[in-house]
């Protein structure tokens, strides 16, 4: 039996560019580079590694983004994914969390899954919510977070790290998991897969082939409304000293000054 | 009364800072409800009631400890069947993050996380959220009549303020999924005697710059003449030097101390977008390029090795 392997992966301005907001205090895309979310490649490293570990599978990347976003399915089926599946549609732009994860789930309902694979948060709005929110969708376990996973024998094991402590966990397939970037470095495309994956199927959906009502995403089915957007004052240029065998003293004179001590 | 859901973070009924800067937050809103879940509902309850904390819904099954995440759903909402409260606060903590988004599906809330801030406005709780690395600053609220706030640690003072703190007992009934994902095994973490790294109000942080697992103890020993957290770059961590517990930056810990102090830490992205919104930021670094001397309200253009050692001797002398 194929194991179903779909990892989402979003499309996300560069965090080293002047990522900043539109006038609808949406993220402003035209102004900065898209990439695969960085944190997304440790995902599809992963589901690269369970797919060797298998007999048989396939990998199918997903995104939910605008037609650029089909940027981030061709780096992750030059690392080796199969096949891709973009939905994109014009009502989609302002789309919340909830209304995300709405998409998302339809989609790999409607691709057919045994195993979903998230990175641990996206690098732009980096909430971390959306393994959670897919696995309550669909109805099945979440073993998220992890920074060791394993399949086998229809279940799925991990190791999961939290502030008190490390746990080891356990779900029965189909379930959705989400992999931090302590889980192994991801491959780099190597030349043949760059080519590969120009003859990789993309296949593209938009809401109605979802059965998604319009009303249901974008800014207006949003359930929260961004008010006010403001750049964070330039801070006030700080005392720089050069060491001249005094600097430790004289910082301890700011802390002082500051009555940090 | 507006009934203010505050969901308890605790290790065995001892309560976590955030949870009481929760609390805070929650008597802006309305009547603060504390939602307490596994043992130790007893112990906890003194200090939610001295908190503000009028009535305290608890439940303890071994299901909380046993099972990820989706038992705590179950739990919250009955919470909110109960008591249909405007808002449920929860803290911004990798796990509870999962539980408030779950909860907010099944309740039809908006969801807003890692806020730093809640006030109350016109049309229910507005939120103030960094965005970009901490570049901007948003401000947010929900258009559903329920709305889920994860808030960060150190966004709110922690207030003494005497209620009832009546303890409940929460009726749950666990979804069969409640029980998908099981808990093998769990290795608790080694206390380090040190201030919890999202809580404390001072952070010592060390980077590639300081240069090997043994050179930490320079760290460590600034940082106890401080009473400080010790926290640690990616690229610290990467090496062994230090363990991941104490990353600092987008895929380690956020923090938000009143003081701030990086060692041989250069100030990446994603390293600033873990610190950023610290009140005060001190930086040593030989390079007097590096980007963390942007932040810095005061820098020292140096050798960590001279003047780490010298800063806390100073202190150490200051301080006797
Ligand atoms: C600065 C900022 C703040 C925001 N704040 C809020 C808020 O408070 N409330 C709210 O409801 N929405 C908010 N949003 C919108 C929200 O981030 C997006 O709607 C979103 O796609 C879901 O959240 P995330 O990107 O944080 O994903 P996370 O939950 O951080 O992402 C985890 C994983 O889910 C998968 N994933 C996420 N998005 C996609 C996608 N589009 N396609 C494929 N896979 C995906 C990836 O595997 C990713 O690694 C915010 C957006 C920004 C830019
Ligand atoms: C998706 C993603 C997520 C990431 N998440 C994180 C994260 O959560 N946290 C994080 O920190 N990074 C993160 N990073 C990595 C980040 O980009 C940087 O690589 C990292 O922060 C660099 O760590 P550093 O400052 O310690 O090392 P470097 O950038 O190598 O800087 C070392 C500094 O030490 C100085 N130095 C060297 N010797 C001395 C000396 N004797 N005395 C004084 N100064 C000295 C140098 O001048 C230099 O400025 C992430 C990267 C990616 C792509």
């Amino acid at each position: 039996m194929t194991l179903r392997i779909t990892v989402c992966v979003k499309y996300v301005p560069d965090a080293t560019g002047d990522r900043h907001f539109a006038d609808d205090s949406t993220v402003a895309r035209e102004d900065v580079d898209g990439l695969l979310s960085e944190l997304d490649e440790y995902a599809v490293e992963q589901a690269l590694r369970i797919a060797d570990e298998s007999d048989d599978a396939e990998i199918t990347v997903l995104t939910v983004g605008p037609e650029d976003a089909r940027e981030a399915l061709r780096k992750a089926l030059s690392m080796g994914a199969d096949r891709a599946v973009h939905v994109e549609d014009d009502n989609l732009h302002g789309t919340d969390a909830l209304g995300t994860s709405l998409v998302l789930a339809k989609a790999i309902e409607h691709i057919g899954y045994d195993l979903v694979v998230c990175g641990m948060a996206s690098t732009d709005g980096a909430m971390g919510v959306l393994p959670a929110l897919l696995a309550e969708r669909l109805a099945v376990p979440q073993a998220t977070l992890l920074s060791e996973v394993s399949v086998a024998g229809g279940q799925v094991t991990g190791r999961r790290d939290s502030d008190a402590a490390s746990e080891r966990l356990q779900a029965s397939l189909p379930a959705v998991v989400s992999v931090t970037d302590q889980s192994g470095e991801a491959r780099y495309p190597s030349f043949k897969g760059i080519m590969a994956a120009k003859k990789k199927p993309v296949d593209s959906l938009d809401l109605s082939d979802l059965g998604i009502d319009p009303d249901e995403v974008g800014l207006k089915g949003a359930w929260t409304a961004v008010e006010a957007v403001a750049e964070r004052p330039a801070r006030t240029a700080g005392t720089i000293v050069q060491d001249e065998g005094e600097g430790g003293k004289q910082l301890a004179e700011f802390l002082a000054a500051q009555k940090y001590i | 009364m507006t009934h203010i859901l505050v969901y308890v973070d605790h290790v065995d009924g001892a309560v976590r800072k955030p949870t009481l800067e929760l609390l805070t937050l929650a008597r802006r809103l309305g009547e603060p409800v504390a939602v307490h879940l596994g043992a130790g509902a007893q112990a906890a309850a003194e200090i939610l009631g001295d908190h503000g904390a009028v009535r305290i819904l608890a439940h303890d099954a071994p299901e909380y400890s046993d099972y990820l995440v989706a038992p705590k759903v179950d739990a919250l909402q009955a919470a909110c069947a109960a008591l249909s409260p405007a808002v449920v606060l929860l803290p911004s903590s990798a796990e509870s993050k999962e539980i408030a988004a779950r909860l907010a599906l099944r309740v039809g809330a908006g969801l807003i996380t890692d806020a730093v801030d809640v006030e109350a406005g016109p049309d229910g709780p507005v939120t103030t959220q960094s965005a970009f690395a901490a570049a901007f600053t948003t401000r947010s609220r929900v258009t559903r009549d329920v709305a889920v706030i994860t808030v960060k640690p150190n966004s709110a003072p922690v207030e003494a303020a005497p209620a009832a703190g009546t303890v409940e007992e929460l009726a749950v009934d666990f979804a069969d999924r409640a029980t998908g994902t099981r808990i093998t095994s769990r290795t608790r973490r080694e206390s380090t005697g040190r201030p919890e790294l999202t809580e404390a109000e001072t952070v010592v942080a060390g980077g590639r710059g300081v240069n090997g697992a043994e050179n930490f103890r320079i760290i460590e020993a600034l940082a106890d003449s401080l009473g400080a957290a010790v926290g640690a770059s990616r690229a610290a961590v990467d090496s062994g030097w230090y363990p991941h517990a104490h990353q600092i930056g987008q895929t380690g810990k956020s923090v938000s101390p009143q003081l701030y102090v990086a060692a041989g830490v250069s100030g990446a992205i994603q390293h600033r977008a873990g610190m950023q919104t610290s009140k005060t930021i001190v930086a040593i670094n030989k390079d007097a390029e590096a980007p963390i001397f942007d932040l810095a309200d005061y820098g020292v253009v140096g050798d960590l090795f001279e003047v780490v050692p010298r800063l806390t001797e100073e202190i150490r002398a200051r301080k006797a």
